[in-house]
């Protein structure tokens, strides 16, 4: 494998829902140890890419390349292990509500026997503290905890297998400006700190800034715009312009019926 | 003309869908039986779901079984009296609950119970995301969500039945013996010599069955559950109706298999 191959290589990915098309033909590369942001209106198939890459919804063409492997050509057992080296945090952080903090956290750990339960409550409070929790978080429900708590928890539990491969959907919807930005924080810590290649979702400009490298912009199942995350905000194309400054005039029409 | 092709479309469509519905839940059994038996086994959530299912649904299924043999016992005294043929009782009330009352009326109370938590704790899950984190942490959803569940109605409900056919015999005994004024003793000894190992048997064959589609029309339904707080609800109210109906038809079946001549 050559230091080129990038980490996550997309190529024409096609995903329809009946006539709708969520993906028409997304291309693009993550180089290995960057932060990629994607950002795009609400329905623009930003959660939809992320799920194909995770191999929850299987596009209808199209390629998807983990370190220069054909995830959709590889078989069943070899998918769940590409799978396997990904973390994700979901959008409301899907943490399990029947189960404590700690078994959340080190739910994927002893699904691959990395560690034994009798191990797991103590493992569970050092990733805990890494997300700046008090170990004693470990033995409460997620109904029990605040939803910056709970995000905190999600990127924990997103984390503890030290994956190769990090996804954010939307890490600071639905937090304060404050605790998003502590969020954001995290994030980039932890990436940082594993050395994971992470792709952040989100339509939270500050959020696009603090946690990606690099940026593009999903627009009618197409990605129009890539460019260094920093640049957002200046970015020249009119699209990206009128998303990034919310303007409601521009080439965004927005479409309020379906 | 265009009327008729018209209903015909709408015929076929119909047709087409119900057979689509009718694969997707074959192929749905099918998967969750198959994670039964291949590892790994999640003991834990097993044992909760059988827990539920079975210990926590004895309660309900004591005091309906309870009532019902009394009801039964009640029923046949006043209609059999005209004939003078009260010592019959005993022998009904053996064979409606051995037979039928226990596990239908105890499938029937599975599915209000058990049926419907079990749809909407899996469509909660589907619906946030739950579903898709487990899969993203390297656990198969069919095999932890659904196999244990599937496999707890299968064992939990002919324990159940067993519980219910003995406490229904006994609200019988005790409306014959405390309102009818039976002998007690000749009440037990009529009792036990209606009572058929095949009649107990087929009720627990029957009840092992109801146990399972119980079970999988919760899963499925709550699986496949989408739209938030409504899908929820609605997909609770269609595991409820859809194991009830499944249930009274497979009953009707099994028995015209087993009883039949």
């Amino acid at each position: 494998m050559t230091g080129t191959t990038p980490k996550i290589r997309i190529r024409d990915l096609h995903k329809s829902f009946g006539a709708k098309k969520v993906l028409d033909g997304v291309s693009m590369d993550v180089a290995q140890g960057t932060s990629f942001v994607v950002i795009g209106g609400s329905g623009s198939g930003k959660s939809v890419l992320l799920r194909c890459i995770l191999g929850l919804i299987t596009p209808d063409s199209g390629v998807i390349e983990i370190d220069g492997e054909n995830v959709l050509e590889a078989p069943e057992k070899r998918r769940e292990k590409l799978r396997s080296e990904i973390g994700m945090l979901f959008q409301n952080a899907a943490l399990f509500d029947s189960l404590t903090v700690w078994e959340n956290v080190t739910f994927g750990l002893l699904a691959l026997h990395k560690i034994t339960r009798k191990n797991a409550r103590n493992h569970a409070g050092t990733i805990l503290a890494q997300v700046g929790l008090d170990p004693s978080v470990g033995d409460l429900y997620p109904s029990e905890l605040s939803g910056g708590m709970q995000k905190r928890v999600g990127l924990a539990r997103a984390i503890a297998a030290q994956p190769d491969i990090l996804f954010f959907d939307e890490p600071t919807t639905g937090l304060d400006p404050i605790m998003g930005a502590v969020i954001d924080g995290l994030i980039v810590d932890c990436v940082k700190k594993l050395g994971s290649t992470a792709i952040a979702i989100t339509h939270d400009m500050a959020s696009a800034q603090r946690i990606g490298d690099e940026a593009a912009m999903l627009y009618k199942g197409k990605l129009i715009w890539q460019g260094a995350a920093s640049s957002l905000m200046n970015s020249g194309n009119p699209y990206v312009d009128q998303f990034t400054h919310g303007r409601r005039e521009g080439p965004i029409s927005m479409e309020l019926r379906r | 003309m265009d009327m008729v092709l018209d209903l015909v479309a709408r015929l076929g469509r119909a047709t087409l869908s119900l057979i689509r519905a009718a694969g997707a839940l074959a192929l749905f059994a099918a998967s969750g039986l198959s994670h039964i038996v291949r590892p790994p086994f999640y003991g834990r959530v097993f044992l909760s779901t059988f827990l539920e299912t079975g210990f926590f649904s004895l309660p309900v299924v004591a005091l309906t079984a309870l009532f019902s043999g009394g009801v039964i016992a009640l029923q046949s005294y006043t209609g059999f009296a005209q004939y003078h043929a009260q010592s019959a009782i005993a022998g009904i009330v053996v064979l409606a609950v051995t037979r039928e009352l226990g596990p239908v009326l105890a499938g029937l109370m599975v599915a209000g119970r058990v049926g419907a938590a079990m749809a909407a704790q899996i469509g909660t899950m589907r619906v946030t995301d739950q579903i898709d984190a487990l899969t993203t942490l390297s656990t198969n959803p069919m095999k932890y969500l659904v196999a244990p569940r599937l496999l707890a109605g299968l064992i939990a409900l002919p324990l159940l039945v067993l519980v219910a056919d003995i406490l229904g015999v006994a609200g019988g005994f005790t409306v014959a013996v405390v309102k009818l004024g039976f002998s007690a003793p000749a009440y037990i000894t009529a009792t036990l010599n209606s009572l058929k190992a095949i009649d107990v048997t087929v009720g627990l064959v029957k009840a092992a069955l109801f146990g399972f589609l119980i079970a999988l029309m919760g899963c499925y339904y709550g699986y496949n559950s989408k739209g938030g707080a409504e899908g929820v609800g609605s997909a609770t109210t269609a595991a409820v109706v859809a194991a009830s109906i499944m249930l009274l038809a497979f009953d009707y079946l099994l028995t015209d298999l087993f009883f039949s001549q």
